[in-house]
C-alpha cells in the first residue's frame, strides 16, 4: 500500500502534465497549420 | 496539381482590383501596435514546401514587410508590414510575381479564433485525460484488487471523473437541456441521462464500498462522443473558412467622389443613395445606381445569364452585380445596399429557404426513435428486477448498465465519421461541402438542373469564327486588341498572340472599341455599328469588326464555349439514371445551341429568377448554377452546387462548391454521396446489431463495468473502420479515354 501512495499521485501528476502540455500546444497555435508543418521540414533553415 | 517551380504559372496583375488600392488595403488591415499593421491574403494555389518558400521569400524582400508566414492548411499568408516604410499595394504584386494567385481577405468576415472548436478540443483533452487515467485504475480493479485497494481506486477515480464529467459533459447537457425545454428530444438527451446516471450511481456505489463503479465508462463515453462531435465541427469549419477564402473582395465597397473632388473608400454598408461613386474597369457595381458618365458598358452575364454586353447611356440605370467592362465610370447611387438588386435576390432566397421542406438529418431521425425505446427498456428493467427479486439496488445497477450500454456511442460516431471521410475525399478533388446534411440529400437526387453561362460554359468569350483579308489586318487587330482591357479584346489578343505594337496613336472609346491612326489610315476595331457597317441579323454571336477607313478588313465572332468535360459529365449523369436539364435566363436560341453541344435534351431559356425557383422546387433536383439570378434557385433546390467562379451570393447559397474547369465534379459528388449513404446505413445497422446483442445481456444483469468498456470501444472502432472504407474507393469519375475523346469532339464542333 505504501508503494501505491507514491505511485498513484505520480501517475495522476504525469497525466495532468500531459494534459497541460496538450492545452499549451493548443494555445500556442501549434495545431493551426498541420499541413504546413509537415511541408516545412523540407525547407532550408533560413533565419526565422 | 501543377508543378511548383517558382514563376511557372503566369498570373495576370489586374490593376483595377482592390489589392492595388493602398487606402482600401490600409482600411482592411489590423493594427499590431508599434506602428505596424497586419493583412491576410488568400493564396489558394499554395500546396507545398516550395510554394511556402517562394511566397515568403518574395514578400520578405520588400522593405515594408516585417514577417510573412504562409498557413498551408488555410491557404493564406499573414503579413505584418510597416506602412511608413512602403506601400501595401506592393504586397499582392510580389505574391503574384512569385507565381500565385492572391487576393486580400476581409478581416470583418473572419471570426477571430473559433470559440466552439476551442471548447470542444479542451473538453476532448480533459475527457481523454480522465478516461485514460481512470481506465488505469479500472484495469487493476478488474484484475482482482483486494477490497481496501478497490475502494481506494474507486475514490481516486471519482475524484478524477466528477470534475471531468462536469467539464466535458456540459456540451451535451446544454444541448439536451435546450431540446427538453422546448419539449423536443435529440441524441444528446439519452447521452446526458446515461452519463449523469452512471456517474451518480458509481459515486453512490463507491460510498457504499460496492463492487461495481462505472466511472471509466462514463468518461470514455464522453471521450468517444467528443471525438465524433469535434470531427464534425472541424469539417464544417474547414469548408466555411475555405469558402470565405474564395470570396473575392468584390463589391464590398467603392470609391466615393466627394463634391470637392476628394476620394474616399467606403464599405458597402456605408454607401447611401445620392453618393457619387467611381467604378473602375473590371469592378462590379456595388449598389443599384444611375450612370453619370458617357459610354459605359456592363456585362450582365452573372445577373441574367446572357453573354451580350449592355451599353448604358448617361442617365441609364444599372443594377448591383453588373461588371464594368469599360474604363472608369461615374455612378450615382440610387439605393442603399440593403435595397439593391442583390438584397432582393437574398430576400427571395430566404423565402425559398422557408418554403422548402427538407428531411431531418438521419442522426436526428434515429435519435427520435432511439431515445424513447432506450428509456422504456431501462425503466422496465428497473421495475422488472425490483418487483421480481425485491432487490432494488441490483435493479438500479442493471437499469444503469442498460443506459450505459445503449448510450449511442456508435450511433453518434456512425454518421459524422462517414461524412468527415467523404468531405476529405471531396476536398482532395477541390470540392467543398458545407455540411453533412447536404451529403445525405445529394444521395437522394433524381435529376440535375444546370445553369448556362459560367456553369455549363466557361463563362469567358472565345473566338469561334474569324476572317481576315490578309496578314496585315490580323496583325493590326492583335495590336489594337492588346491595347484594351475589354474581355473581347483580351480573348482576341489571347487567340492571335502579340505580334508587335501598333505604330501610331491608339485611343479606346469605352463601350465601342479601339481606334488607331497610322500612316493616314484610321483603323477601327469594335462593334458593327461603330465601325459604320449596316445592321445584319446573320449571326447570333457577338462580333468584333476591323475596318480601315470604313472598309472591312477582318471580323471575329465570339461565343462562350462549353466546359471541356460538360458533355462527358452529362452523359455520366444519364448513365447513373439522372436526367439533366438546362434552365437559363438567356434567350432560347443560344440556350438550345449549348444544350445540343453538351447533349442535354430538355432546355428552357428566358427564365426569370422566380421561374427558376419553380423549375427546381419539385422533387429531388440538384441545381448547378453560378449567377446571381441562380442564387434563389440554388437555395430552393433539394441540393445545389456552384463553381468557385460563381458570384458570392450564389456560392454562399450552394451546398457544394467546386473549383476548376471540370464539371465531372457533379457526378463525382453524387456518387460519393450515394456511397456515403450506403456506409451510413451499414454503420447504423452495425450499431443496432451491437445493441441487439448487448441490451439483453444488460437486462439480465450480466454487464459488468469490464464488459461495458469492451463492448463500447469495440463497437466504436468497428463503425470508424467501416467508414474509412470510403477512402479506398478509387474509381475515377470519368474514364480518361472517354474524357479525351469527348474533348476533341467538342473542339471540332
Amino acid at each position: 500500500m505504501s508503494g501505491l501512495a507514491v505511485l498513484i499521485p505520480l501517475a495522476v501528476l504525469m497525466g495532468l502534465a500531459a494534459l497541460g502540455a496538450f492545452l499549451w500546444a493548443l494555445r500556442s497555435g501549434q495545431y493551426e497549420d498541420l499541413d504546413g508543418a509537415s511541408e516545412r521540414i523540407f525547407e532550408e533553415d533560413i533565419k526565422d | 496539381m501543377t508543378c511548383c517551380v517558382p514563376g511557372a504559372h503566369s498570373v495576370i496583375d489586374d490593376p483595377s482590383a482592390i489589392e492595388a488600392d493602398s487606402s482600401a488595403l490600409l482600411s482592411l488591415s489590423r493594427p499590431l501596435g508599434d506602428g505596424r499593421r497586419q493583412l491576410e491574403f488568400a493564396v489558394p494555389d499554395a500546396h507545398c514546401a516550395a510554394c511556402i518558400r517562394s511566397i515568403e521569400t518574395a514578400l520578405l524582400e520588400l522593405p515594408q514587410v516585417a514577417t510573412a508566414r504562409v498557413n498551408l492548411t488555410a491557404r493564406r499568408v499573414r503579413i505584418a508590414f510597416d506602412p511608413a516604410v512602403g506601400n501595401p499595394a506592393e504586397l499582392a504584386p510580389a505574391i503574384r510575381a512569385s507565381g500565385y494567385h492572391t487576393y486580400v481577405l476581409d478581416p470583418a468576415q473572419e471570426t477571430t479564433g473559433d470559440p466552439v472548436l476551442g471548447e470542444l478540443i479542451r473538453a476532448l483533452g480533459v475527457a481523454g485525460f480522465a478516461a485514460g487515467n481512470i481506465m488505469l485504475f479500472s484495469v487493476s480493479v478488474w484484475s482482482g484488487a483486494n477490497e481496501a485497494t478497490r475502494d481506494l481506486f474507486h475514490w481516486i477515480s471519482a475524484i478524477i471523473a466528477l470534475p471531468a464529467v462536469a467539464y466535458s459533459g456540459r456540451i451535451f447537457f446544454r444541448s439536451a437541456w435546450r431540446a427538453l425545454r422546448v419539449g423536443k428530444t435529440n441524441m444528446d438527451v439519452p447521452i446526458s441521462i446515461g452519463v449523469i446516471l452512471a456517474t451518480a450511481l458509481s459515486l453512490f456505489e463507491t460510498m457504499q464500498s460496492g463492487r461495481h463503479a462505472y466511472f471509466d465508462a462514463s468518461t470514455s463515453l464522453l471521450f468517444f462522443l467528443l471525438i465524433g462531435r469535434t470531427l464534425d465541427h472541424l469539417m464544417r469549419e474547414r469548408a466555411r473558412s475555405a469558402i470565405t477564402g474564395l470570396a473575392r473582395l468584390q463589391p464590398r465597397g467603392a470609391t466615393r467622389i466627394h463634391d470637392d473632388g476628394r476620394r474616399e473608400y467606403l464599405r458597402l454598408d456605408e454607401i447611401a443613395p445620392g453618393m457619387r461613386l467611381e467604378i473602375k474597369g473590371g469592378e462590379r457595381v456595388p449598389v443599384d445606381a444611375t450612370v453619370v458618365s458617357d459610354g459605359a458598358a456592363f456585362d450582365y452575364s452573372i445577373i441574367s445569364g446572357e453573354t451580350a454586353l449592355h451599353a448604358i447611356p448617361s442617365g441609364g440605370e444599372v443594377v448591383a452585380g453588373a461588371n464594368n467592362l469599360g474604363g472608369p465610370v461615374l455612378l450615382q447611387a440610387t439605393k442603399a445596399s440593403t435595397d439593391s438588386f442583390l438584397a432582393r435576390m437574398a430576400a427571395m432566397m430566404d423565402a425559398a429557404e422557408n418554403a422548402r421542406t427538407r428531411p431531418r438529418r438521419i442522426a436526428d431521425r434515429a435519435a427520435a426513435i432511439y431515445a424513447p425505446v432506450v428509456h422504456t427498456i431501462a425503466i422496465t428493467t428497473f421495475l422488472g428486477w425490483g418487483l421480481v427479486s425485491g432487490d432494488w439496488h441490483a435493479a438500479l445497477l442493471n437499469a444503469v448498465a442498460v443506459l450505459i450500454i445503449t448510450c449511442p456511442c456508435a450511433l453518434a460516431l456512425a454518421v459524422p465519421i462517414v461524412h468527415v471521410v467523404a468531405a476529405g475525399k471531396l476536398f482532395e478533388r477541390g470540392i467543398l461541402m458545407k455540411d453533412g446534411a447536404a451529403l445525405e440529400r445529394a444521395a437522394e437526387v433524381t435529376s440535375v438542373a444546370f445553369g448556362k453561362t459560367g456553369t455549363l460554359t466557361i463563362g469567358q468569350p472565345q473566338v469561334v469564327e474569324s476572317h481576315a483579308e490578309d496578314g496585315q489586318a490580323s496583325a493590326i487587330a492583335a495590336a489594337l486588341a492588346s491595347a484594351s482591357n475589354h474581355p473581347l479584346s483580351r480573348a482576341l489578343s489571347a487567340q492571335l498572340g502579340t505580334t508587335g505594337s501598333f505604330a501610331g496613336t491608339i485611343e479606346e472609346i469605352s463601350g465601342r472599341g479601339v481606334e488607331g491612326k497610322a500612316d493616314g489610315i484610321t483603323w477601327r476595331l469594335g462593334s458593327r455599328d461603330w465601325c459604320g457597317l449596316p445592321e445584319d441579323q446573320g449571326s447570333d454571336l457577338t462580333e468584333v469588326w476591323l475596318t480601315a477607313n470604313g472598309a472591312v478588313r477582318a471580323w471575329y465572332r465570339f461565343n462562350d464555349l462549353p466546359r471541356p468535360t460538360a458533355r462527358a459529365s452529362v452523359a455520366e449523369l444519364e448513365r447513373m439514371g439522372l436526367p439533366a436539364r438546362l434552365i437559363s435566363g438567356d434567350r432560347q436560341g443560344p440556350v438550345d445551341a449549348i444544350a445540343t453541344v453538351v447533349g442535354i435534351g430538355a432546355a428552357t431559356g428566358g427564365l426569370r429568377p422566380e421561374q427558376k425557383v419553380e423549375a427546381v422546387a419539385d422533387g429531388h433536383t440538384m441545381m448547378v448554377g453560378d449567377g446571381i439570378n441562380d442564387a434563389p434557385a440554388l437555395r430552393a433546390a433539394y441540393v445545389s452546387m456552384a463553381p468557385t467562379s460563381a458570384a458570392d451570393i450564389g456560392r454562399s447559397a450552394a451546398d457544394f462548391v467546386f473549383s476548376g474547369e471540370d464539371l465531372g465534379a457533379v457526378p463525382f459528388v453524387i456518387r460519393t454521396a450515394k456511397r456515403a449513404a450506403r456506409l451510413v446505413s451499414q454503420n447504423l445497422f452495425l450499431a443496432i446489431g451491437y445493441n441487439a446483442i448487448a441490451v439483453p445481456l444488460a437486462i439480465c444483469g450480466l454487464v459488468t463495468p469490464l464488459v461495458a468498456a469492451v463492448a463500447m470501444s469495440s463497437s466504436s472502432i468497428v463503425v470508424v473502420a467501416n467508414a474509412l472504407r470510403l477512402r479506398f474507393d478509387r474509381r475515377p469519375a470519368v474514364p480518361k479515354a472517354a474524357q479525351d475523346r469527348l474533348v476533341t469532339q467538342e473542339t471540332v464542333a
